[in-house]
Protein backbone atom coordinates (compact mmCIF):
# COMPACT_ATOMS: atom_id res chain seq x y z
CA UNK A 1 0.00 0.00 0.00
CA UNK A 2 2.33 2.12 1.11
CA UNK A 3 4.50 1.42 -2.54
CA UNK A 4 1.36 2.79 -4.17
CA UNK A 5 0.84 5.66 -2.60
CA UNK A 6 4.25 6.59 -3.37
CA UNK A 7 3.63 6.47 -7.06
CA UNK A 8 0.71 8.85 -6.80
CA UNK A 9 2.96 11.75 -5.49
CA UNK A 10 5.74 11.25 -7.69
CA UNK A 11 3.34 11.16 -11.09
CA UNK A 12 2.17 14.75 -8.96
CA UNK A 13 5.23 15.85 -9.65
CA UNK A 14 5.69 15.12 -12.84
CA UNK A 15 2.97 16.65 -13.96
CA UNK A 16 2.19 19.68 -11.68
CA UNK A 17 5.53 20.59 -10.30
CA UNK A 18 7.80 19.73 -12.84
CA UNK A 19 5.22 21.26 -15.88
CA UNK A 20 6.94 24.23 -17.11
CA UNK A 21 10.12 24.32 -17.49
CA UNK A 22 10.44 28.68 -17.72
CA UNK A 23 7.58 30.35 -17.10
CA UNK A 24 7.03 32.48 -20.07
CA UNK A 25 7.78 29.18 -22.15
CA UNK A 26 5.94 26.04 -22.54
CA UNK A 27 7.91 22.98 -21.76
CA UNK A 28 9.42 21.55 -24.97
CA UNK A 29 7.48 18.98 -26.79
CA UNK A 30 8.70 15.76 -26.41
CA UNK A 31 8.05 12.22 -26.03
CA UNK A 32 9.39 9.40 -23.65
CA UNK A 33 9.24 5.77 -23.45
CA UNK A 34 10.75 4.35 -20.55
CA UNK A 35 11.22 0.30 -18.88
CA UNK A 36 11.91 0.08 -15.54
CA UNK A 37 13.23 -2.62 -13.19
CA UNK A 38 13.71 -2.96 -9.35
CA UNK A 39 14.95 -6.44 -8.05
CA UNK A 40 16.52 -6.78 -4.40
CA UNK A 41 14.74 -7.68 -1.19
CA UNK A 42 12.76 -10.88 -2.76
CA UNK A 43 10.68 -8.13 -4.46
CA UNK A 44 11.16 -7.46 -8.35
CA UNK A 45 8.95 -4.84 -9.90
CA UNK A 46 9.08 -3.58 -13.57
CA UNK A 47 6.72 -2.20 -16.04
CA UNK A 48 6.84 0.84 -18.82
CA UNK A 49 6.06 4.44 -18.30
CA UNK A 50 5.58 6.30 -21.28
CA UNK A 51 4.92 10.16 -21.34
CA UNK A 52 4.15 12.45 -24.34
CA UNK A 53 4.00 16.28 -24.34
CA UNK A 54 2.86 18.11 -27.40
CA UNK A 55 1.81 21.68 -27.82
CA UNK A 56 -1.60 22.72 -29.13
CA UNK A 57 -1.07 26.34 -30.81
CA UNK A 58 1.34 29.18 -29.02
CA UNK A 59 -0.16 29.13 -25.35
CA UNK A 60 -1.07 25.70 -24.68
CA UNK A 61 0.60 21.95 -24.09
CA UNK A 62 -0.73 18.74 -23.34
CA UNK A 63 0.63 16.05 -21.44
CA UNK A 64 0.01 11.96 -20.94
CA UNK A 65 1.38 9.54 -18.77
CA UNK A 66 1.02 6.32 -18.81
CA UNK A 67 2.79 3.73 -16.37
CA UNK A 68 2.65 0.52 -15.19
CA UNK A 69 4.16 -1.85 -12.25
CA UNK A 70 4.06 -5.41 -12.33
CA UNK A 71 4.96 -7.06 -8.96
CA UNK A 72 6.43 -9.81 -7.87
CA UNK A 73 6.69 -9.69 -3.89
CA UNK A 74 8.23 -12.25 -1.71
CA UNK A 75 9.37 -9.52 0.87
CA UNK A 76 10.57 -9.73 4.32
CA UNK A 77 7.77 -8.89 5.34
CA UNK A 78 5.56 -11.24 3.11
CA UNK A 79 7.78 -14.35 3.76
CA UNK A 80 7.55 -13.64 7.70
CA UNK A 81 3.88 -12.96 7.70
CA UNK A 82 1.69 -13.71 4.49
CA UNK A 83 2.21 -15.70 1.40
CA UNK A 84 4.30 -14.12 -1.87
CA UNK A 85 1.90 -12.58 -4.64
CA UNK A 86 1.92 -10.44 -7.89
CA UNK A 87 -0.14 -7.33 -8.44
CA UNK A 88 -0.46 -4.95 -11.13
CA UNK A 89 -0.55 -1.58 -10.76
CA UNK A 90 -1.73 0.95 -13.75
CA UNK A 91 -1.81 4.72 -13.05
CA UNK A 92 -2.58 7.18 -15.48
CA UNK A 93 -2.42 11.00 -15.96
CA UNK A 94 -3.36 13.85 -18.21
CA UNK A 95 -2.49 17.49 -17.95
CA UNK A 96 -2.61 20.77 -19.70
CA UNK A 97 -0.36 23.65 -19.56
CA UNK A 98 -1.87 27.15 -20.45
CA UNK A 99 0.76 30.25 -20.63
CA UNK A 100 -0.52 33.66 -20.07
CA UNK A 101 2.26 36.49 -20.11
CA UNK A 102 4.97 35.32 -17.58
CA UNK A 103 2.65 32.96 -16.01
CA UNK A 104 1.83 29.21 -17.00
CA UNK A 105 -0.90 27.48 -14.94
CA UNK A 106 -1.16 23.50 -15.06
CA UNK A 107 -3.60 21.31 -13.98
CA UNK A 108 -3.65 17.56 -14.15
CA UNK A 109 -5.51 14.14 -13.09
CA UNK A 110 -4.09 11.13 -12.11
CA UNK A 111 -5.65 7.81 -11.61
CA UNK A 112 -4.48 4.39 -10.04
CA UNK A 113 -5.64 1.10 -10.72
CA UNK A 114 -5.31 -1.88 -8.74
CA UNK A 115 -7.13 -5.29 -7.71
CA UNK A 116 -7.99 -3.73 -3.89
CA UNK A 117 -6.89 0.03 -4.06
CA UNK A 118 -7.72 2.83 -6.51
CA UNK A 119 -5.88 6.51 -5.76
CA UNK A 120 -7.70 9.70 -7.91
CA UNK A 121 -5.54 13.15 -7.40
CA UNK A 122 -6.45 16.21 -8.95
CA UNK A 123 -3.42 19.19 -9.15
CA UNK A 124 -3.18 22.71 -10.12
CA UNK A 125 0.07 24.79 -10.43
CA UNK A 126 0.66 28.62 -10.95
CA UNK A 127 4.20 29.41 -11.86
CA UNK A 128 5.72 33.11 -12.35
CA UNK A 129 8.83 34.51 -13.79
CA UNK A 130 10.09 37.33 -12.27
CA UNK A 131 13.11 40.10 -12.58
CA UNK A 132 13.62 39.51 -15.65
CA UNK A 133 13.24 35.72 -15.72
CA UNK A 134 15.88 35.21 -13.02
CA UNK A 135 13.18 34.48 -10.70
CA UNK A 136 10.46 31.82 -11.03
CA UNK A 137 8.09 31.13 -8.53
CA UNK A 138 5.47 28.09 -8.06
CA UNK A 139 2.31 27.78 -6.35
CA UNK A 140 0.79 24.15 -6.19
CA UNK A 141 -2.23 22.29 -4.74
CA UNK A 142 -3.43 18.84 -5.32
CA UNK A 143 -6.42 16.44 -3.68
CA UNK A 144 -5.52 12.79 -3.65
CA UNK A 145 -8.82 10.43 -3.15
CA UNK A 146 -7.78 6.88 -2.21
CA UNK A 147 -9.98 3.78 -1.64
CA UNK A 148 -8.79 0.59 -0.01
CA UNK A 149 -10.17 -2.75 -0.14
CA UNK A 150 -8.83 -5.95 0.92
CA UNK A 151 -8.32 -9.07 -1.62
CA UNK A 152 -9.92 -11.19 0.84
CA UNK A 153 -12.72 -9.72 2.27
CA UNK A 154 -15.16 -7.98 -0.20
CA UNK A 155 -16.94 -6.07 2.65
CA UNK A 156 -13.52 -3.94 3.37
CA UNK A 157 -13.41 -0.58 2.20
CA UNK A 158 -11.58 2.35 3.67
CA UNK A 159 -11.19 6.21 2.12
CA UNK A 160 -8.18 8.33 2.81
CA UNK A 161 -7.90 11.92 1.26
CA UNK A 162 -4.36 13.72 0.86
CA UNK A 163 -3.76 17.59 0.44
CA UNK A 164 -0.29 18.89 -1.20
CA UNK A 165 0.56 22.76 -0.56
CA UNK A 166 3.85 23.60 -2.30
CA UNK A 167 5.69 26.61 -2.98
CA UNK A 168 8.97 26.52 -5.39
CA UNK A 169 11.19 28.91 -6.30
CA UNK A 170 13.98 28.85 -8.62
CA UNK A 171 17.02 31.23 -8.60
CA UNK A 172 19.89 32.03 -11.49
CA UNK A 173 22.48 32.73 -9.23
CA UNK A 174 25.38 34.09 -11.35
CA UNK A 175 26.00 33.01 -14.81
CA UNK A 176 27.19 29.66 -13.98
CA UNK A 177 24.82 28.36 -10.77
CA UNK A 178 21.61 28.43 -10.71
CA UNK A 179 19.28 26.97 -7.12
CA UNK A 180 15.99 25.69 -6.87
CA UNK A 181 13.74 25.57 -3.54
CA UNK A 182 11.12 23.98 -2.56
CA UNK A 183 8.95 23.63 0.71
CA UNK A 184 5.90 21.33 0.67
CA UNK A 185 3.46 20.30 2.83
CA UNK A 186 1.53 17.20 2.75
CA UNK A 187 -1.44 16.43 5.33
CA UNK A 188 -3.68 13.02 5.05
CA UNK A 189 -6.95 11.77 6.88
CA UNK A 190 -8.43 8.78 6.83
CA UNK A 191 -7.77 4.80 6.70
CA UNK A 192 -3.52 5.69 6.34
CA UNK A 193 -2.21 1.95 7.63
CA UNK A 194 -2.30 -1.16 4.89
CA UNK A 195 -4.99 -3.73 5.58
CA UNK A 196 -2.67 -6.41 5.24
CA UNK A 197 0.19 -5.51 7.85
CA UNK A 198 0.59 -7.04 11.12
CA UNK A 199 3.10 -5.89 14.03
CA UNK A 200 4.74 -9.03 16.11
CA UNK A 201 4.34 -8.67 20.09
CA UNK A 202 5.53 -10.95 22.95
CA UNK A 203 3.59 -13.94 23.29
CA UNK A 204 4.69 -16.40 25.61
CA UNK A 205 2.02 -19.05 24.81
CA UNK A 206 3.08 -19.42 21.42
CA UNK A 207 6.32 -21.69 20.81
CA UNK A 208 8.57 -18.96 18.63
CA UNK A 209 7.53 -16.80 21.58
CA UNK A 210 5.81 -13.99 19.22
CA UNK A 211 2.52 -13.39 17.75
CA UNK A 212 1.07 -11.14 15.30
CA UNK A 213 -1.78 -8.77 15.33
CA UNK A 214 -3.06 -5.76 12.80
CA UNK A 215 -1.31 -2.61 12.65
CA UNK A 216 -3.05 0.62 13.34
CA UNK A 217 -1.60 4.28 12.21
CA UNK A 218 -3.02 7.47 13.26
CA UNK A 219 -5.83 8.39 10.95
CA UNK A 220 -4.12 11.87 10.26
CA UNK A 221 -0.76 12.75 9.33
CA UNK A 222 0.89 16.32 8.77
CA UNK A 223 4.27 16.13 6.90
CA UNK A 224 6.72 19.55 5.89
CA UNK A 225 9.86 18.54 3.54
CA UNK A 226 12.22 21.74 2.45
CA UNK A 227 14.68 20.89 -0.34
CA UNK A 228 17.45 22.38 -1.71
CA UNK A 229 19.69 22.07 -4.69
CA UNK A 230 22.53 23.89 -6.90
CA UNK A 231 23.59 22.97 -10.04
CA UNK A 232 26.80 24.92 -11.09
CA UNK A 233 28.78 24.66 -14.54
CA UNK A 234 32.29 23.97 -14.40
CA UNK A 235 34.63 25.72 -16.72
CA UNK A 236 35.68 22.61 -18.88
CA UNK A 237 31.34 22.16 -20.13
CA UNK A 238 30.93 19.60 -16.94
CA UNK A 239 28.38 20.22 -14.37
CA UNK A 240 28.25 19.46 -10.42
CA UNK A 241 25.20 19.33 -8.83
CA UNK A 242 24.36 19.27 -4.77
CA UNK A 243 21.22 18.32 -3.06
CA UNK A 244 19.73 18.62 0.66
CA UNK A 245 16.30 18.16 1.96
CA UNK A 246 14.93 18.17 5.65
CA UNK A 247 11.93 16.52 6.39
CA UNK A 248 9.41 16.32 9.91
CA UNK A 249 6.39 14.97 9.92
CA UNK A 250 3.56 14.28 12.91
CA UNK A 251 4.01 10.60 13.41
CA UNK A 252 7.32 11.58 14.89
CA UNK A 253 9.60 10.82 11.77
CA UNK A 254 12.71 13.35 10.94
CA UNK A 255 15.10 12.79 7.94
CA UNK A 256 18.19 14.13 6.16
CA UNK A 257 18.64 13.75 2.49
CA UNK A 258 21.46 14.93 0.92
CA UNK A 259 22.90 14.02 -2.89
CA UNK A 260 26.17 15.23 -4.93
CA UNK A 261 26.17 13.99 -8.72
CA UNK A 262 28.24 14.78 -11.45
CA UNK A 263 27.58 15.33 -15.29
CA UNK A 264 30.27 15.22 -18.12
CA UNK A 265 29.72 15.22 -21.35
CA UNK A 266 31.83 13.31 -24.01
CA UNK A 267 30.99 13.65 -27.82
CA UNK A 268 27.41 12.42 -28.01
CA UNK A 269 27.57 10.90 -25.13
CA UNK A 270 26.66 12.49 -21.61
CA UNK A 271 27.53 10.20 -18.46
CA UNK A 272 26.16 10.84 -14.79
CA UNK A 273 27.15 9.76 -11.46
CA UNK A 274 25.53 10.37 -8.17
CA UNK A 275 25.68 9.64 -4.69
CA UNK A 276 22.51 10.03 -2.31
CA UNK A 277 22.75 9.63 1.37
CA UNK A 278 19.44 9.50 3.67
CA UNK A 279 18.99 9.36 6.99
CA UNK A 280 15.45 8.57 9.34
CA UNK A 281 14.54 8.65 12.64
CA UNK A 282 11.60 6.46 13.81
CA UNK A 283 8.39 6.93 13.83
CA UNK A 284 6.40 7.07 17.48
CA UNK A 285 4.49 4.16 17.54
CA UNK A 286 7.09 1.68 15.73
CA UNK A 287 8.18 -1.11 17.15
CA UNK A 288 10.15 -4.04 16.03
CA UNK A 289 8.69 -6.08 19.55
CA UNK A 290 5.69 -4.85 21.47
CA UNK A 291 5.81 -6.05 24.66
CA UNK A 292 2.35 -7.47 24.93
CA UNK A 293 -0.90 -7.17 22.56
CA UNK A 294 -2.23 -3.62 22.16
CA UNK A 295 0.19 -2.39 23.92
CA UNK A 296 0.02 1.41 22.61
CA UNK A 297 -2.72 3.47 20.96
CA UNK A 298 -1.34 2.87 17.64
CA UNK A 299 1.44 0.31 16.61
CA UNK A 300 3.31 -0.08 13.29
CA UNK A 301 6.54 -2.71 12.10
CA UNK A 302 6.62 -1.37 8.66
CA UNK A 303 10.30 -0.82 8.46
CA UNK A 304 9.58 2.30 6.46
CA UNK A 305 8.86 3.64 9.88
CA UNK A 306 12.15 1.87 11.52
CA UNK A 307 15.30 4.30 11.85
CA UNK A 308 17.71 3.66 8.85
CA UNK A 309 20.23 5.13 6.91
CA UNK A 310 19.74 4.61 3.02
CA UNK A 311 22.48 4.80 0.58
CA UNK A 312 22.29 5.38 -3.46
CA UNK A 313 24.98 5.03 -5.99
CA UNK A 314 24.06 5.96 -9.81
CA UNK A 315 25.31 5.45 -12.94
CA UNK A 316 23.78 6.75 -15.86
CA UNK A 317 24.41 6.83 -20.08
CA UNK A 318 23.16 9.23 -22.54
CA UNK A 319 23.85 9.01 -26.23
CA UNK A 320 22.42 11.63 -28.27
CA UNK A 321 21.20 10.53 -32.05
CA UNK A 322 19.74 11.88 -34.77
CA UNK A 323 21.21 15.51 -34.09
CA UNK A 324 21.04 17.04 -37.47
CA UNK A 325 17.02 16.48 -36.58
CA UNK A 326 14.93 13.64 -38.84
CA UNK A 327 11.44 14.28 -40.25
CA UNK A 328 9.75 15.70 -37.20
CA UNK A 329 11.92 14.28 -35.07
CA UNK A 330 14.41 17.42 -33.73
CA UNK A 331 16.79 14.55 -31.73
CA UNK A 332 16.83 12.26 -29.57
CA UNK A 333 18.62 10.39 -26.51
CA UNK A 334 18.78 6.74 -25.33
CA UNK A 335 19.51 6.05 -21.51
CA UNK A 336 20.90 3.90 -19.67
CA UNK A 337 20.59 4.28 -15.62
CA UNK A 338 21.64 2.28 -12.90
CA UNK A 339 21.30 2.62 -8.91
CA UNK A 340 22.54 0.62 -6.28
CA UNK A 341 20.03 0.91 -3.30
CA UNK A 342 21.48 -0.34 0.04
CA UNK A 343 19.39 0.05 3.72
CA UNK A 344 20.67 -0.64 6.83
CA UNK A 345 17.84 -0.78 9.18
CA UNK A 346 18.20 -0.05 12.57
CA UNK A 347 15.74 -1.84 14.40
CA UNK A 348 14.04 -3.78 11.73
CA UNK A 349 14.93 -7.33 12.61
CA UNK A 350 15.23 -10.30 10.17
CA UNK A 351 13.43 -13.04 11.15
CA UNK A 352 14.26 -15.38 9.02
CA UNK A 353 17.78 -16.20 11.22
CA UNK A 354 15.90 -18.43 13.87
CA UNK A 355 17.96 -16.40 16.11
CA UNK A 356 16.15 -15.50 20.15
CA UNK A 357 13.11 -13.31 19.92
CA UNK A 358 14.61 -9.65 20.18
CA UNK A 359 17.76 -10.61 19.22
CA UNK A 360 17.97 -11.07 15.86
CA UNK A 361 20.16 -8.99 13.65
CA UNK A 362 19.13 -5.37 12.08
CA UNK A 363 17.66 -6.30 8.31
CA UNK A 364 19.47 -5.03 5.62
CA UNK A 365 18.06 -4.51 2.09
CA UNK A 366 20.30 -4.24 -1.25
CA UNK A 367 18.62 -3.82 -4.06
CA UNK A 368 19.41 -2.88 -7.78
CA UNK A 369 17.74 -0.55 -9.68
CA UNK A 370 17.57 -0.46 -13.45
CA UNK A 371 16.19 1.96 -16.22
CA UNK A 372 16.43 2.04 -20.16
CA UNK A 373 14.65 4.33 -21.71
CA UNK A 374 14.58 6.98 -25.21
CA UNK A 375 13.60 10.26 -25.82
CA UNK A 376 12.33 11.90 -29.06
CA UNK A 377 12.33 15.86 -28.76
CA UNK A 378 9.55 17.22 -31.60
CA UNK B 1 10.45 23.02 18.39
CA UNK B 2 10.06 21.81 14.89
CA UNK B 3 8.10 24.51 13.53
CA UNK B 4 10.75 26.74 15.16
CA UNK B 5 13.62 25.21 12.93
CA UNK B 6 11.39 25.45 9.98
CA UNK B 7 10.85 28.95 10.64
CA UNK B 8 14.61 29.66 10.78
CA UNK B 9 15.36 27.46 7.65
CA UNK B 10 12.80 29.98 6.36
CA UNK B 11 13.62 33.46 7.65
CA UNK B 12 16.98 34.27 5.05
CA UNK B 13 14.09 34.13 2.30
CA UNK B 14 11.44 36.16 4.02
CA UNK B 15 14.20 38.68 4.48
CA UNK B 16 15.71 38.19 0.96
CA UNK B 17 12.09 38.82 -0.15
CA UNK B 18 11.59 41.62 1.64
CA UNK B 19 14.44 43.51 0.90
CA UNK B 20 13.22 42.95 -2.97
CA UNK B 21 10.52 45.14 -2.08
CA UNK B 22 12.63 48.32 -1.46
CA UNK B 23 12.81 48.89 -4.94
CA UNK B 24 13.12 47.73 -8.90
CA UNK B 25 15.70 44.39 -9.21
CA UNK B 26 17.65 44.81 -12.35
CA UNK B 27 18.48 41.33 -13.44
CA UNK B 28 21.95 41.02 -12.66
CA UNK B 29 22.83 38.21 -15.07
CA UNK B 30 21.52 39.08 -18.97
CA UNK B 31 19.90 37.42 -20.96
CA UNK B 32 23.21 37.01 -23.16
CA UNK B 33 25.25 35.75 -20.16
CA UNK B 34 22.70 32.64 -20.20
CA UNK B 35 24.64 30.32 -22.38
CA UNK B 36 26.11 28.33 -19.90
CA UNK B 37 22.88 27.84 -17.84
CA UNK B 38 20.54 27.07 -21.21
CA UNK B 39 22.84 23.93 -21.74
CA UNK B 40 21.41 20.58 -21.37
CA UNK B 41 24.01 19.55 -18.92
CA UNK B 42 22.93 22.50 -16.70
CA UNK B 43 18.75 20.69 -16.67
CA UNK B 44 17.67 20.31 -12.74
CA UNK B 45 15.57 17.85 -14.34
CA UNK B 46 16.12 16.81 -17.67
CA UNK B 47 14.57 13.13 -17.61
CA UNK B 48 11.50 14.14 -15.67
CA UNK B 49 9.94 10.30 -16.57
CA UNK B 50 12.97 8.95 -14.82
CA UNK B 51 13.01 11.45 -12.15
CA UNK B 52 9.43 10.68 -11.13
CA UNK B 53 10.21 7.12 -11.06
CA UNK B 54 13.07 7.34 -9.10
CA UNK B 55 11.35 9.32 -6.50
CA UNK B 56 8.31 6.42 -6.50
CA UNK B 57 11.03 4.10 -5.29
CA UNK B 58 12.57 6.30 -2.57
CA UNK B 59 9.02 7.07 -1.35
CA UNK B 60 7.69 3.61 -1.03
CA UNK B 61 10.70 2.73 0.81
CA UNK B 62 11.33 6.28 2.87
CA UNK B 63 9.44 7.84 5.35
CA UNK B 64 9.79 11.41 3.99
CA UNK B 65 8.08 12.75 1.01
CA UNK B 66 7.80 15.87 -0.85
CA UNK B 67 10.46 18.89 -1.10
CA UNK B 68 11.33 17.46 -4.25
CA UNK B 69 9.94 19.09 -6.95
CA UNK B 70 11.67 21.88 -9.24
CA UNK B 71 9.64 24.87 -9.68
CA UNK B 72 10.36 26.01 -13.18
CA UNK B 73 14.14 27.34 -14.07
CA UNK B 74 14.58 30.73 -15.72
CA UNK B 75 16.72 29.81 -18.87
CA UNK B 76 15.83 26.24 -20.08
CA UNK B 77 16.98 25.48 -16.47
CA UNK B 78 14.14 22.98 -14.74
Amino acid sequence: MKYRRAGIVASILLLATYGPVIADVLPDDRADILYHLYDGGGVTIDGPSILVRKKVGKSISFVANYYVDMISSASIDVVTTASPYTEERQQKSIGMDYLRGNTTMSISVTNSEESDFTSDSYSFSVSQGMFGDLTTLTLAYSLGKDEVRRSDDDTFVREADRQFYSVGLTQIMTRNLIMGMNVETITDEGFLNNPYRTVRYVDSSNPIGYSYEAELYPNTRTSTAIGIKARYYLPYRAAIQGEYRFFTDTWGILSHTGAISYTHPWGAWTFTGKYRHYTQGQADFYSDLFPRSEATNFRGRDKELSKFVSQNFRLQASYAFLQDGWGFVDKGTVNLIYDQLLIDYDNFRDLTTGALVGEEPAYRLDAGVYQLFISFWF
Amino acid sequence: MKATLIFRLLLPILLLAGLSACGPIEPWVKPYERDRLADPIMSLDLDPVSTAYMQHVFEAREGARGGEGSAGGGCGCN
